[in-house]
């Protein structure tokens, strides 16, 4: 059997670097995972799938690309996962969230750009990461400035194809969207040789909706006082689930849940009844991005819902069931997904609807609004989202932030006195 | 006797109160190590508790500190009692600007703070008069009286001094940059606190609050009248040493 330094070494990945990167990994984990209290047992799972995000699975999607299947590396939530698994192919969300890999973007990208754009270009170009080595295709999607001039450059180095996004949920915005998801479907056969019929998309539909029902449910789960699991560790299951095979992920997602839901009958939470609770909205959250549950949950509160990519975003409506033909399941896809409120949206009310129905279901005391430097939408559109939290009377915080350290001290004073003005 | 110490970037302040009086309080240079000036600033009182703020607060919370609390609450409390109708705390220290908006009953209701760098705060100031040659002490009171000002550009602190130096290679005059730096810095302040309802009474605290510069440009650009204690740079070890006497007992 093949060591994983092997696999790696065949995948031309820089060697001492990645092992660099993988235990400066396995240090934070310990210290901001494996050091909390209460944890559901069902987090060994999760654990287990991270630390073998880079050995394991990489060697499971390595033997799946033998049998023929193809990798799709993704970068938003937008690509429709339904239509690469219909064509025998696995999704595999890559977007970066390491410090770790941006100096190596700032060679060839400008610097006042996205860190999430930053980190996955970075690695790549320094061969730092298995995600990027292995992928037959990488799908990317025209949203923000930064994504869609960034994939252009990708492409020199890699198979890219971009998925244009309509800028508004227009009429003309969801034929183009339709159109968009119907090229896509093509690309896909194209890449993987296979025809899809109507009952392998069913098939893949159903799975990939069992997916989103499982993180529907922890969610809602989350939705106690006190809340069953942290938020670190919730975060930790949305993050996987851009990795994992997502029937595994789905049963052991309910399988965590069952626990919780034994947690909540009881009335045992992670944190004591009543703890400050703090709803985190805005920006993705990429592997291994912890930085601000970690602060916030360090600070006598706990983070009860994300309203981000890696959180409601990603799981949030169900594509139709049972259509009779691949033109109607198609219709549907494309019709779950542009429900999907991304700030890339002009107008995006929906988005603020959204907010202000999760700050009533999980009781949220705070939000805090998250952007990730350069992140010009989400960060205007904090401008809205804020009139109308205010309106409801619930305090917001706004946080504008990067994957480094170096300010996790402001960030500490802020969020802490943030706390302190809720309690 | 109840203690608060404020753990700033530049200095660190010690007040201690004995049955609702500030018995005593010292101010401090930080140094690069805060943390034994603090030791020694704490066992010549010997507090029954000790409050611990500012950014140094959670270290201090392992040796010494019965409880640390931020800096926004502290400057909050402090305030409030110097001044018992405040509704706004600008505090400009050494590396942080923050405006505090407060509740009729004094409780925080917002903040917001100057981004990570330290455009905006003491530490600019002191670059600034530095670099003009003038003692950070005097800088404020000369740049009043200065006839114009030059307008500084950059909000970054290392490219305001490359922008000063420039401004002094072209021979303007010392006073009219000193007061351009200062409009520099009130600009700033003063868009961060228009983030916020600015109602009265509005009090500067932090060491910047000493600089009768800044305070003026800040009256103008606020239209308001705002209220300096007579030591700003200690209002957030005051708070925390009220903390200490009154919710700890």
């Amino acid at each position: 059997m093949k060591s994983y330094h092997e696999m790696w070494a065949e995948l031309g990945l820089d060697l001492k670097r990645h092992d660099e990167f993988l235990e400066g990994l396995g240090y934070v984990y310990h210290e901001i995972y494996l050091s909390q209290r209460f944890r559901p047992n069902g987090m060994e799972y999760f654990d287990f799938t991270t630390s073998e995000v880079h050995g394991l699975r990489i060697k499971e999607l390595l033997e799946l690309k033998e049998k023929g299947c193809k990798i799709v590396g993704t970068f938003c939530v937008y690509v429709p996962e339904e239509i690469v698994m219909a064509a025998r192919g696995v999704w595999v969300g890559v977007c970066g969230g390491s410090q770790f890999s941006i100096p190596d973007a700032e060679t060839t990208l400008p610097r006042n750009l996205c860190p999430l754009v930053k980190s996955a270009f970075g690695f790549m170009k320094a061969k730092t990461s298995p995600y990027y080595r292995v992928p037959d295709l990488f799908v990317g999607e025209a949203t923000c400035d930064g994504k869609k001039k960034v994939w252009e450059i990708f492409g020199n180095y890699v198979p890219f194809y971009t998925m244009e996004i309509p800028n508004a949920k227009s009429y003309m915005g969801k034929r183009l969207w339709l159109e968009e998801v119907m090229r896509f479907k093509e690309k896909m056969e194209r890449e993987s040789g296979v025809s899809i019929t109507p009952e392998e998309l069913e098939e893949k539909i159903q799975i990939a909706n069992r997916k989103r029902r499982a993180l529907a449910r922890l969610f809602d789960l989350r939705k106690a006082d006190p809340p069953p699991i942290s938020g670190k560790d919730a975060l930790l299951v949305s993050q996987i689930a851009y990795y994992d095979d997502p029937e595994r992920f789905a049963t052991k997602v309910n399988d965590l849940c069952d626990e919780l839901e034994g947690r909540v009958q009881k009335g045992m939470g992670v944190v004591e009844k009543g703890t400050p609770r703090i709803m985190i909205s805005g920006c993705p959250f990429a592997l291994p991005f912890w930085k601000v549950h970690h602060i916030v949950e360090s600070s006598k509160a706990v983070v009860v819902c994300e309203e981000s990519c890696v959180g409601t975003r990603y799981f949030t409506n169900l594509v139709d069931e049972g259509l009779p033909t691949l033109e109607d399941k198609l219709e549907a896809i494309a019709e779950r997904y542009l429900k999907i409120n991304c700030s890339c949206f002009t107008p995006n009310e929906e988005r603020i609807e959204e907010i202000a129905r999760y700050v009533k279901d999980f009781k949220i005391d705070g939000v805090i609004l998250f952007t990730l430097q350069f992140c010009l939408t989400y960060s205007i559109e904090c401008i809205k989202v804020q009139e109308a939290l205010k309106k409801l009377g619930v305090p917001v915080l706004e946080i504008e932030t990067d994957y480094g350290e170096q300010d996790v001290g402001q960030l500490q004073t802020r969020i802490e006195a943030f706390i302190e003005q809720i309690l | 006797m109840f203690g608060g110490i404020d753990i700033g970037s530049r200095t660190v302040k010690v007040v201690v109160m004995e049955n609702g009086e500030v018995r005593d309080f010292q101010v401090r240079n930080s140094g690069h190590d805060p943390y034994t000036q603090a030791f020694e600033l704490i066992k010549a009182y010997k507090p029954k508790r000790l409050v611990a703020t500012g950014y140094g607060r959670h270290a201090l919370e392992l040796a010494l500190a019965h409880r640390v609390i931020t800096e926004i609450k502290a400057h909050a409390i402090g305030a409030r009692r110097l001044y018992p109708n405040c509704r706004t705390v600008i505090d400009v220290g050494g590396q942080d600007s923050k405006v505090i908006s407060l509740s009729e009953h004094g409780k925080v209701i917002d903040f917001k703070m100057n981004d990570r760098c330290a455009a905006g705060t003491g530490r600019f100031l002191e670059i600034m008069a530095k670099t003009l040659g003038f003692s950070i002490e005097e800088f404020g009171k000369e740049a009043l009286s200065a006839q114009e000002s030059v307008k500084i550009n950059s909000m970054c602190t290392v490219f305001a001094e490359s922008e000063v130096i420039s401004l002094i290679s072209r021979r303007m005059p010392l006073l009219s940059i000193a007061l351009g730096v200062h409009e520099a810095i009130a600009d700033r302040i003063s868009s961060l606190a228009c983030r916020v309802d600015v109602l009265s009474d509005v009090v500067f605290t932090g060491g910047v609050a000493k600089n009768p510069c800044v305070h003026k440009l800040l009256e103008d650009r606020l239209r308001q009248r705002i209220l300096v204690p007579q030591y700003p740079e200690i209002v957030g070890a005051l708070g925390a040493a009220i903390e200490a006497e009154t919710i700890l007992t």
